[in-house]
């Protein structure tokens, strides 16, 4: 029974990747995108500044408290 | 102090990133309940045209869920790198909503959409229909999420600013997500989305009858995206009175602006259509107008429901009227801005110095001027105002091309319903070219919200120049013109693969 089910999902997917049309094409543009944005983009250009540069939470509330009151 | 520069960019780069992302986002909730209604007329009648035109629209709107996927997750990245004093100060707010989101309706969406495009003849008839209507309810709960943070920061309930943390944190979880803002700003935002689909449907069907192409599954297309146009039209009209009510309460200078209303009246009347003096000065005695035409009492219904209402303007709100009317100026709410700031330093240092009494008392002062927290971090009074102009003209011609389509989706209904649609050739290019209108109408619609509720990030509390990230302009240059790069490259191959699929025809998707 539980078999069936998986071996029915698996062949949706199986059937449906393979019978692509201009879903291929698709794919082929959403793996760029996955690339350029969360690989690239992410790692390189965009690392998260309270994270990287502080190391507890204490340390980037008192960093943000710090900012919000200077003169 | 601010960096004016890296704050303009942090903001062209957010923009730039969030106007892209919403040239998808609204055909997908669009889109999805039409092609869900096709679906439904093809299980009920059987008939197998339906079917077709079902797939043929499904093709379309995968090239566009493709292409925007993960548009907005670069908005996510931007918020802790360039706005990462905001990003802290909101996280126990958004947390909970975006995080809902993620796990309800994103993977509602994700798993059903399998189902929709590979499941024609895997699954029964009823278990792919309802497939498809999930993926349309999924879309949208998304949305509602996104747009409940969203107008949280419009205006901000629900939570209690934490002095020790510097973070709001949310005190009640319903009245975020109840928040009046919040759901007319989903209900507007969502009813574009659905006009949107329908202009897209309609324009594209509209197509095909010019090029006499697929005739029979273009006609029955266009009614359709006709009648779901028509219905959502009316029902865009009714959540823009909502919102326009909500701005009145909780946004008076975005409404102020948004009608180029510099002295404000009782009785106040809604500029149809007008020129915008552009010599006019906050407190000046100058004409606003060059010319307009006037509806009478309009503002006042649609900001309060009352004809008699009085509506402020730009200077009452600016330089405060004490005459019957008490609205604080701005002068005023930025010395007591300044309070709450210093008593927030003292605070800071007495808990330093472990004076929990000296501690409690400054806590007091900053308690008492809370309110008006944000404002203290104004260099001047009229920085309070927005960009009347851009947001004037955007409202006007938001406005106007929604009524525009209003007319549009009547006149395509009502030809199609006595069999000639297909020889108003004028009516069928104009739907065609009023696609491009659509998402400029839902650009527009974005520029007011967003633009009109400047110097704030989140409104009365913290200005978007105290909202940034201390990182070199440089670096936020940089990717902005790479993103520039990257959105336009995504955008040619959607337009690419979208118009070569049109041409293909209505066949064998």
């Amino acid at each position: 029974m539980i078999y069936n089910i998986f071996k029915g999902i698996f062949s949706l997917y199986i059937d449906g990747f393979k019978n692509m049309k201009v879903g291929k094409l698709l794919w082929k543009i959403i793996a760029f995108k996955f690339v350029v944005f969360i690989l690239i983009m992410k790692i390189f250009f965009f690392p998260n500044f309270l994270k990287t540069n502080f190391n507890t939470d204490e340390q980037r509330s008192s960093h943000v408290l710090e900012n919000l009151t200077k003169g | 102090m601010e960096d004016s520069l890296l704050v303009d960019w942090s903001r062209a780069q957010f923009a730039l990133t969030a106007l892209y992302h919403w040239l998808f986002v609204p055909l997908t909730l669009g889109l999805s309940f039409i092609i869900a209604i096709m679906e439904t007329i093809y299980v009920k009648t059987g008939n197998i045209i339906w079917k077709e035109i079902t797939k043929f629209w499904m093709t379309l709107f995968a090239i566009n869920f493709a292409i925007g996927l993960a548009t907005g997750i670069i908005m996510e990245f931007e918020f802790g790198t360039n706005w990462s004093n905001y990003s802290w100060i909101v996280g126990d707010i958004f947390g909970a909503p975006l995080a809902i989101e993620g796990l309800m309706a994103f993977f509602m969406e994700s798993t059903f959409f399998a189902i929709m495009f590979f499941g024609w003849d895997k699954v029964s008839k009823q278990m792919h229909l309802t497939s498809t209507w999930l993926v349309a309810i999924g879309s949208n709960l998304s949305a509602l999420w996104i747009l409940v943070a969203n107008g949280w920061m419009q205006n901000p309930v629900g939570m209690k600013f934490n002095v020790d943390s510097a973070r709001f944190e949310m005190v009640s979880f319903w009245d975020v997500v109840f928040n009046p803002t919040g759901y007319s700003k989903f209900l507007h935002t969502i009813g574009s989305g659905y006009v949107m689909g329908a202009l897209f449907v309609v324009g594209i069907s509209a197509y095909y009858l010019l090029k006499n192409k697929d005739t029979i599954k273009a006609k029955k297309s266009i009614v359709v995206g006709a009648t779901f146009g028509l219905i959502t039209s009316m029902f865009l009209i009714l959540s823009g009175d909502e919102s326009a009510h909500q701005v009145a309460q909780h946004q008076p200078m975005k409404l102020a602006a948004m009608e180029g209303l510099y002295d404000g009246h009782k009785r106040a009347s809604i500029v149809a259509i007008g020129q915008l003096n552009e010599d006019k000065k906050i407190g000046d005695d100058t004409d606003e107008f060059i010319w307009s035409i006037e509806v009478p009492y309009a503002l006042s219904i649609l900001g309060f429901h009352d004809m008699n209402a009085y509506v402020p303007g730009i200077n009452e709100l600016v330089y405060g009227d004490n005459d019957g009317h008490k609205i604080i100026s701005a002068k005023e709410k930025i010395a007591k801005g300044k309070i709450a700031i210093e008593a927030l330093k003292s605070y800071k240092e007495a808990k330093k110095f472990k004076d929990d009494v000296k501690a409690s008392a400054h806590l007091t002062i900053f308690r008492a001027h809370e309110k008006y927290f944000g404002y203290g971090y104004l260099k001047d009074e009229k920085d309070i105002v927005p960009n009347v102009s851009l947001v004037f003209y955007s409202f006007h011609l938001m406005v106007g091309l929604g009524s525009w389509f209003l007319v549009l989706f009547f006149l395509i209904l009502y030809f199609s319903m006595i069999g000639k649609i297909e020889k108003k050739r004028i009516l069928l290019y104009s739907a065609l070219w009023s696609i491009p209108l659509g998402y400029l109408a839902g650009e527009l619609g974005w520029i007011v919200a967003e633009v009109g509720r400047q110097p704030w990030a989140i409104q009365d509390m913290l200005p978007v120049g105290m909202a940034t990230s201390q990182i070199a302009t440089s670096a936020v240059q940089t990717t902005f013109w790479l993103f520039a790069i990257i959105f336009t490259s995504l955008l040619i191959a959607e337009i690419k693969i979208m118009f070569t699929q049109v041409k293909k025809g209505m066949e064998d998707h």
